[in-house]
């Protein structure tokens, strides 16, 4: 079970979280303009890297928030969780 | 029988508490501490045991969680339906016999043994006791960390530094005991998981088990090593035992396995001689397989044992357990009369935990094994033996002794497998341990192939001529000892699987003989039955009340959520599909919630309580996800909006009133309220009191029939339900479940959100497009509502189905029964009943352009013959909406 590191809470386990996919794909501002095929692009198709990844997790049985990670998918090893609107590490 | 217990000696022994048990309908004496296999033992009892699949005879020959023979049932004082003799504690009136394979389990209630689950968090963990392990427990606890050790032993303190020694050492458990160490003996890691998350099964005497779960720091393995076996021809004969188990039930339980032996290594001439644990059997010769390499190791021996070095072909035979070895070199062949073979074919490191969290191996061509190559996670350490450090003696890598015929050669005890069942594998063409491993099943027995795991490998090696590093064993995951899904359960069985959730008026429903059902965790009362009445007489009588006279439901789990804030009218606007920002303050409007492919997820009413204020109702099942889903679009989409939302599912008590007479009902009631229909209106909502409790009044219907919600405060819900009992009853009112609730809702074509629909209906397929603005403003799924999919001509739509027999929820719906199979399916029955109000059998379903068929017959073929039904609207009852103003 993962230890993940809640910006928030601090280190708690992996029960606590629920995950929620890949981060940093922003709701579209115009989604009249866009294609069917841009629309189902934004709706199902997600990377699947294997290496770092980032992705959001939220601590939902703890304090409720969402939060961003990056996750090397190899080794299941978080290389850095970090708050909503800030900036990914490099 | 000839003891073979010493009258001194056996660090696990308590020998002033003997213990009786019975094992395969004998009685028989051991010991406090004794194992069940160490006590038969003692008494010469080491057969009695049957391979699985070709009954041949086997015994004790391990000393621990890697048996492969001894397997047992234990049917007193608890029961066990399978497990190792070598892994049961000894405890008075114990009952046990032989079982092979796999286990049985009684249809009668059994005694099991009694589970508990603990917590902890630590520095360090310290799984094994061997070599080095303790000192630096010690050392860690000393520093102030939180530690804990575990081991296998009985004891903990053993002689950290030896193969042959398992003495305690009393003086180190104070120490480690004082330092706050937590010592958890009788213990085995059941799996190691990512960031030194452990698992361990603490075997507490006399009958219960201890599940530790344990997050650490920095994990420790100090495991040690187990010897391997050697195949050889009659190898699976009782008496032929691993070399560590010989000298643990000696040094642990004064147990001398054989009176006269012989020992068969690959480790070069191991000198039994110097070994005090194996001074009492008398040894007749060694074996020594392989190319000789540790001769001048040898230390100058008090007896002379004749040294057989590499030896043609060994033989073990006996008549159902080892009588005789019979070896054949160059001078010749020689017989020796033995009752116990000591096997030494190497140490393996116990290193399945290392593997597990994927940590690498590489192979010791020294040592013949394969042991960590330091690849591991960072807060994992493997030391001493399991490391594989030059504690290990060196060994040769033969695997299996030369034979004539390769089906003596047993490699897998359980499962009943050859080196000629290998050959077999790879002569049809695979060369994958992990192939050959699927092939045989060798491994996959209930032993997990301790014995057999890395000498199968290595037997594949050989016969496929590659290097004995070619393939190591194969993959290692937990559980890495047997664990009953009991154990893992612990304390949450039964009503503590998951919790139960009852609203405040329950109690006046369990006195009033409701019949429960589950949704969600929640228990709600679905029918309340009176003399004698079956479910389908309670439901229409239930359901007559209701459009005849008044009923009474208690609604109080569904899912209530206020959402408050400057923004909460705009935020409302983008979470349903119709306009929540035009409502007024003390209205109510009816809401869809979709998924962002544009399919239903939920649905519910607002009611806007002011300006920045709206109440929020969800579906039974779905009032966390709601919550859930408004969370994060505000938290990960909308930081900007300036929202709040709070859970009050079990803040407020929903009491809901429906039928004709609920206006006189309410109105008895002791309310404030203008209850006018001028005043009050449908589809909304009033503050007052009734039946002097402050309450929210909100006239909503999922009866089609004029109804009150009555919303108070939790605690005092079993008072005005009570209140509207007593006031209720000149007026006929009926307590109702939720059954008659689903059929009054079908009679009027009311969907229920996971019910008639399935995450694939768009509020068209619903007919219910109206509930979709068009206004261009955006909403989550509104895109997805112009998708090609989702405006296909063709989709399963709503329909009514009328029909002269009752037909079954699920059923498919086809055309034309044409009684051959497949027929092209056009739609499914999504909600079935009786319905009092009409005295006829109504359905909803999901039909492939559903509404363009009305009129027409369909058929719904079934085993026990089809039945036919006409597409209808799937509004029922009062199709024109008079009623719900009463």
């Amino acid at each position: 079970m993962l230890l993940v590191r809640c910006p928030w809470c601090g280190p708690r386990d992996e029960i606590e979280f629920r995950y929620g996919g890949q981060a940093h794909i922003a709701y579209p501002d115009d989604l009249d303009g866009l294609s069917d095929e841009e629309w189902a692009d934004f709706l199902f198709m997600r990377d699947n890297p294997r290496g770092p990844f980032r992705e959001r997790w939220y601590h939902v049985h703890g304090c409720r928030r969402w939060f961003n990670a990056v996750r090397d998918t190899s080794t299941h090893r978080f290389i850095a969780t970090y708050r909503l609107g800030e900036e990914p590490p490099a | 029988m000839t003891s073979r217990r010493l009258p001194d000696g056996g660090s696990w022994i308590d020998r002033s508490k003997p213990i009786s048990f019975r094992f395969n309908g004998v009685e028989y004496e051991g010991f406090e501490g004794d194992t069940l296999a160490s006590a038969l033992l003692a008494k010469g009892v080491i057969g009695g045991f049957r391979s699985p699949i070709l009954g041949r005879p086997r015994g004790i020959m391990t000393a621990g969680p890697e048996e492969p023979n001894a397997f047992v049932e234990v049917s007193e004082p608890w029961f066990d339906p399978i497990v190792a003799a070598t892994m049961v504690e000894l405890v008075d009136g114990l009952v046990a016999e032989p079982r092979a394979g796999v286990g049985r389990l009684p249809a009668a209630e059994v005694p099991t043994r009694r589970r508990e689950h603990r917590h902890r968090h630590v520095e360090t963990l310290v799984i094994g006791a061997a070599d080095e392990a303790l000192e630096i427990a010690l050392q860690s606890a000393e520093r102030g960390d939180r530690v804990i050790v575990a081991d296998a032993g009985r004891y903990l303190a053993m002689d950290p530094h030896a193969f042959d020694k398992w003495d305690r050492d009393p003086e180190f458990e104070a120490l480690l005991s004082s330092a706050a160490a937590i010592l958890v003996p009788r213990s085995t890691a059941v799996g190691l998981y990512d960031d030194g998350y452990a698992i361990l099964i603490e075997r507490l005497a006399p009958m219960s088990d201890r599940l530790w779960h344990v997050r650490a720091d920095r994990v420790v393995l100090a495991t040690g090593a187990t010897a391997r076996p050697v195949a050889f021809t009659g190898s699976d004969l009782p008496g032929v035992m691993l070399t560590d188990a010989v000298l643990g039930y000696r040094s642990r339980f004064a147990v001398v396995s054989g009176q006269r032996g012989v020992m068969l290594t690959t480790c070069g001439a191991w000198d039994v001689n110097s070994m005090p644990w194996m001074a009492e059997i008398d040894f007749q010769s060694i074996i020594s397989i392989g190319p000789e390499f540790r001769e001048s190791q040898i230390e100058p021996s008090s007896r002379s044992i004749e040294v057989i070095h590499n030896p043609k072909s060994v033989r073990a035979v006996g008549n159902g357990k080892l009588q005789e070895v019979i070896v054949i070199d160059d001078h010749g062949e020689r017989s020796f009369e033995v009752d116990v073979l000591c096997m030494l074919g190497g140490w393996n490191p116990n290193i399945a935990l290392w593997r597990m969290v994927g940590g690498g191996t590489r192979y010791d061509p020294w040592r013949a094994c394969f042991v960590p190559d330091g690849s591991g996670p960072p807060w994992l350490e493997v030391i001493g033996k399991a490391s594989g450090d030059n504690r290990l003696p060196e060994t040769t890598h033969v695997a299996f002794v030369p034979a004539h015929d390769y089906s003596e050669l047993f490699v897998d005890f359980q499962r009943d497998q050859t080196v000629a069942d290998i050959r077999a594998a790879l002569d049809a063409g695979l060369t994958s341990v992990e192939h050959v491993k699927r092939a045989t099943y060798i491994g996959t027995a209930i032993d997990q192939g301790r014995t057999s795991g890395v000498l199968a490998a290595a037997i594949v090696n050989q016969l496929l001529g590659a290097g004995p590093d070619a393939q190591g064993p194969t993959s290692a995951r937990p559980p890495a000892v047997p664990v009953s899904y009991t154990t893992i359960a612990g304390p949450d069985r039964g009503d503590l699987l998951d919790p139960i959730r009852r609203t405040r008026i329950h109690a006046w429903h369990e006195e009033h003989g409701a019949v429960f059902e589950d949704v969600g965790q929640w228990k709600r009362a679905r029918y309340f039955p009176r003399d004698g009445e079956d479910m389908d007489a309670a439901v229409a009588r239930e359901c007559l009340a209701v459009r005849n006279a008044a009923g009474v439901l208690d609604a109080s789990t569904l899912g209530k959520i206020e959402v408050v804030g400057s923004d909460a009218a705009a935020f409302l606007d983008r979470m349903y599909t119709n306009r929540m920002s035009t409502l007024a303050v003390g209205s109510i409007r009816y809401g869809f919630m979709l998924g962002l492919d544009g399919m239903v997820v939920d649905d519910g009413v607002a009611m806007r309580l002011s300006e920045d204020r709206f109440f929020v109702t969800t579906t039974t099942g779905n009032a966390a996800m709601v919550l859930d889903r408004f969370e994060e679009w505000l938290q990960t989409e909308w930081p900007e909006l300036r929202v709040y939302c709070t859970s009050v599912t079990e803040q407020w008590a929903d009491v809901a009133i429906a039928g004709p007479k609920a206006r006189e009902v309410l109105a008895t009631l002791d309310t404030d309220l203008d209850l006018s229909t001028d005043a009050f209106p449908f589809m909304t909502f009033r503050d007052g009191t009734v039946a002097g409790i402050p309450a929210r009044v909100a006239r909503v219907s999922f009866t089609g029939e004029l109804s009150y919600e009555v919303l108070v405060d939790g605690r005092r819900a079993q008072e005005l339900w009570a209140a509207a009992i007593s006031a209720g009853e000149p007026f006929g009112l009926t307590p109702y479940g939720t059954e008659a609730m689903h059929v009054l809702r079908a009679e009027k074509g009311f969907v229920i959100v996971g019910q008639d629909t399935d995450g694939t209906v768009t509020p068209d397929d619903l007919g219910m497009g109206w509930i979709v603005r068009k206004d261009g403003s955006d909403f989550i799924g509104r895109r997805s509502l112009r998708r090609v999919d989702t405006g296909r001509i063709g989709r399963k739509q709503l329909v009514g189905l009328r029909s002269d027999e009752l037909l079954p929820e699920g059923a498919q719906l086809v055309e034309e029964d044409t009684g051959r199979i497949p027929m092209p399916m056009i739609g499914h029955v999504t909600s079935s009943y009786r319905s009092p109000a009409l005295d006829r059998p109504i359905a909803l379903a999901m039909v492939e352009r559903g509404p363009d068929r009305n009129g027409q017959t369909i058929h719904a073929p079934l085993p026990s013959g089809t039945i036919a039904a006409e597409i209808v609207s799937p509004v029922f009852y009062d199709p024109e909406g008079t009623r719900h103003d009463g």
